[in-house]
């Protein structure tokens, strides 16, 4: 499992030997394999489901949302918590873009962009702050921001909602218009995909999140900044989830007061599947990249492969029961190996 | 010197001890159960119709499968682990009671069939848990999601409302004589079991032990597997009895029965006091709060609050009631603290030596 953050370098092994060893034993290689075999399968069975226009722009499109915030979620779970809020915040700041161009006509897209991530980022600052701060566990702060979130979200709404015909041309354009056959919205998710994955690759901050997943006290005691980290790792997942909000209303044209629900058990779902650790500290977030593509692309796959797609929640709870053992067993292999390491130096 | 250093621990003590009606009232428990009769007063003497038995019977009724299911998920949480698939497990028995209902099988088999349903879908998770060694909340994420899908797919959008009438009568009937529903029954028997076992009974005592320390629990001989595997078992029988009721009160079968009903269990009873970090809690308490958070519901609903503000209120009410215990378990380290300077001071001028 660490084996995918801290690869055991064997002396004497090239640099493309080492290149191939490291993706063949990545954690993330066995999901993105799941996916092809989806894939491969659902157009074998009809080559539409990648060969059309619409097949291919599907398969890249709905999941670029849910990759924005399996993203964010990737990283609260890394510093060892959780956020239950996000698929409430989806939903605010989806109705906040449509109000920003209801109420302020002619507003600028990027005014629009920078509102929803701001009013994310602040929901998660809520959140990273009561956390942090009032040290009470995530799991219970954000399952109250969540109904909280949620509540507001829903009495702002009331039965009103925004219709695509509310949304300026150039900003639905956002949400159907490509670039070399590569949906824009894609194109955001994956730049942002890119961004997150370098800085917790990289950089020092980054490095510390795992740290301090790994073990809060310990990195407590080194030394890192614990408190600011945790509240950094939430902002990111609140402004992430803005950003996502941002783009149902691009994508969708419609958005109600139930917009983004039972998100966070898909994010997270989809971060636990591509090997993030539930209890900290392991786990990249190109696993819960494709873990979240797996997820809505099985979604549609399943008809095609002629079964009921209300089977596809009993398939995603295999494949994250499948995914928490494979990790088991990765963790259990890779203890007695270090054990066996020791007595042999010895 | 050593007469000084005898002295003190017994006068430290002193200091801190409170009178024996000062530590009852001050408990977390009893501040929720004073916050409920507060919240049942002012309902009393300011929404109309709340103090009609209607009111009360529907009231109870709905929240009966919360009661039920937050006995064992107390004890779950004492013990520092999570069921999130509760509902999910409420879902597939609802659905199975349906299917074989519908099948022809007489219906108090197919409710006992159902709740082994339920019983077996929580051996899986303790299984998963204590055996194969996974941290039980991705487990019960995992469960969630392949409860309801299993629920969901054998019944698609479809839904099964034709249940026999005796049964279904049985379910929305009242004690006779009383507004209360007679689903109270069996949450009583139940609510008196789980309390005496956990607080009265060495097993009881050795879930908080758990809950504390697992390493400690071992040492002392407890046996931690066996342990958690039987509280999932319990678990998933529970829900898998509050789907059948669930169904039959509603007289329908569906797949998305009871969704989301896991965070509404889970908000009660960390509500009522059960630390997530485990190894603190208590039955009336959570008791409390699961009636506080059904009452305050039902009260703001007669007062035509609309049902996005009791979430609000409901969510507000969990934030503040774990930030608020957390900022006076603070308080008290600090003053704590502060007295053992104090006295250290004081002992040092009065004994230079």
């Amino acid at each position: 499992m660490t084996a995918t953050v801290t690869p055991t370098v064997q002396p004497g092994s090239s640099a493309a030997s080492k290149l191939v060893k490291r993706i063949a034993t990545a954690r993330e290689t066995g999901i993105l394999v799941a996916l092809l075999l989806v894939i491969l399968f659902a157009t074998i069975s009809n080559p539409t489901f990648l060969f059309s226009g619409d097949g291919f722009r599907d398969l890249l499109l709905t999941p670029s949302l849910l990759l924005l915030v399996a993203v964010g979620s990737a990283i609260v779970i890394i510093t060892r918590n959780v956020d239950l809020s996000v698929g409430s915040i989806v939903g605010l700041t989806a109705y906040l873009t449509g109000r920003l161009f209801i109420d302020i006509p002619g507003i600028p897209l990027i005014g629009v962009f920078v509102g929803g991530v701001l009013l994310g980022g602040l929901l998660g600052l809520i959140n990273g702050s009561l956390v942090a701060f009032a040290r009470v566990p995530a799991l219970v702060i954000t399952l109250g921001t969540m109904y909280v979130y949620r509540g507001i979200n829903v009495a702002w709404t009331g039965s009103d909602r925004i219709n695509a015909s509310d949304l300026p041309p150039d900003f639905r354009a956002l949400g159907t218009d490509r670039i070399l056959g590569i949906p824009i919205l894609t194109i955001i998710a994956v730049v942002v995909l890119v961004v997150a994955a370098w800085y917790l690759r990289n950089l020092r901050s980054g490095r510390e999140l795992y740290a301090i997943g790994s073990d809060p006290a310990a990195a407590h005691l080194y030394g890192l900044r614990v408190t600011r980290r945790v509240i950094g790792a939430f902002v990111t997942s609140g402004a992430l989830a803005g950003l996502a909000g941002v783009l149902y209303a691009a994508r969708y044209g419609t958005v109600s007061s139930g917009a983004g629900f039972g998100w966070e058990l898909q994010a997270i779902g989809a971060a636990v599947i591509g090997g993030v650790a539930i209890s900290g500290g392991v786990g990249t977030v190109w696993g819960a990249a494709i873990g979240a593509f797996l997820l809505l692309t099985i979604n549609r796959a399943l008809p095609i492969l002629g079964i009921d797609d209300f089977w596809q929640r009993a398939v995603v709870g295999v494949l994250i029961l499948g995914a928490i053992v494979l990790d088991r067993v990765l963790a259990v292999r890779q203890h007695r190996r270090l054990i066996a390491q020791r007595e042999e130096t010895r | 010197m050593t007469a000084l250093t005898d002295a003190a621990p017994a006068r430290t003590y002193k200091a801190h001890a409170k009178p024996a009606w000062r530590r009852v009232l001050l408990t977390r428990e009893s501040a929720i159960i004073a916050i409920l009769i507060l919240v049942i007063v002012v309902a009393l003497a300011t929404v109309r119709n709340f103090d009609s038995p209607l009111t009360v019977t529907y009231l109870l009724r709905d929240i009966a499968p919360i009661l039920l299911i937050a006995l064992p998920m107390t004890l779950i949480i004492i013990t520092e682990e999570i069921d999130l698939s509760v509902a999910s497990i409420v879902g597939l028995s609802s659905v199975m009671t349906g299917i074989l209902t519908q099948a022809g099988v007489p219906f108090p088999l197919a409710a006992l069939v159902a709740v082994l349903v339920g019983t077996i879908a929580g051996a899986f998770n303790g299984f998963l848990i204590t055996v194969v060694g996974l941290p039980s909340l991705a487990v019960t994420i995992g469960t969630l999601a392949l409860f309801r899908g299993i629920a969901v797919g054998l019944l698609g959008t479809t839904a099964i409302t034709e249940f026999p009438e005796e049964w279904t009568d049985l379910a929305k009937a009242n004690l006779p004589g009383t507004p209360i529903p007679m689903i109270m029954i069996p949450f009583v028997v139940l609510a008196i079991i789980f309390a005496v076992v956990l607080h009265f009974t060495p097993f009881g005592r050795s879930l908080y032990a758990i809950g504390l320390s697992k390493e400690a629990a071992a040492f002392s001989g407890i046996d931690v597997g066996r342990t958690k595997f039987l509280l999932f078992v319990v678990s998933g029988a529970v829900s898998g009895f509050a789907g059948v009721y669930f169904t039959l009160l509603y007289s329908n079968a569906r797949g998305d029965n009871a969704m989301g009903m896991e965070l509404q269990v889970i908000a009660a009873v960390l509500l009522g006091g059960v630390s997530i970090f485990g190894g603190r809690g208590a039955l009336h308490g959570v008791i409390a709060g699961v009636l506080l958070i059904g009452t305050l519901g039902s009260a703001l609903r007669l007062a035509s609050v609309s049902s996005d503000i009791i979430n609000v209120i409901t969510g507000l009410l969990l934030i503040v009631s774990v930030v608020s215990s957390s900022l006076l378990a603070w308080l008290q380290v600090r003053r704590a603290s502060a007295i053992g300077k104090r006295k250290g001071r004081a002992d040092a001028s009065s004994d230079p030596s």
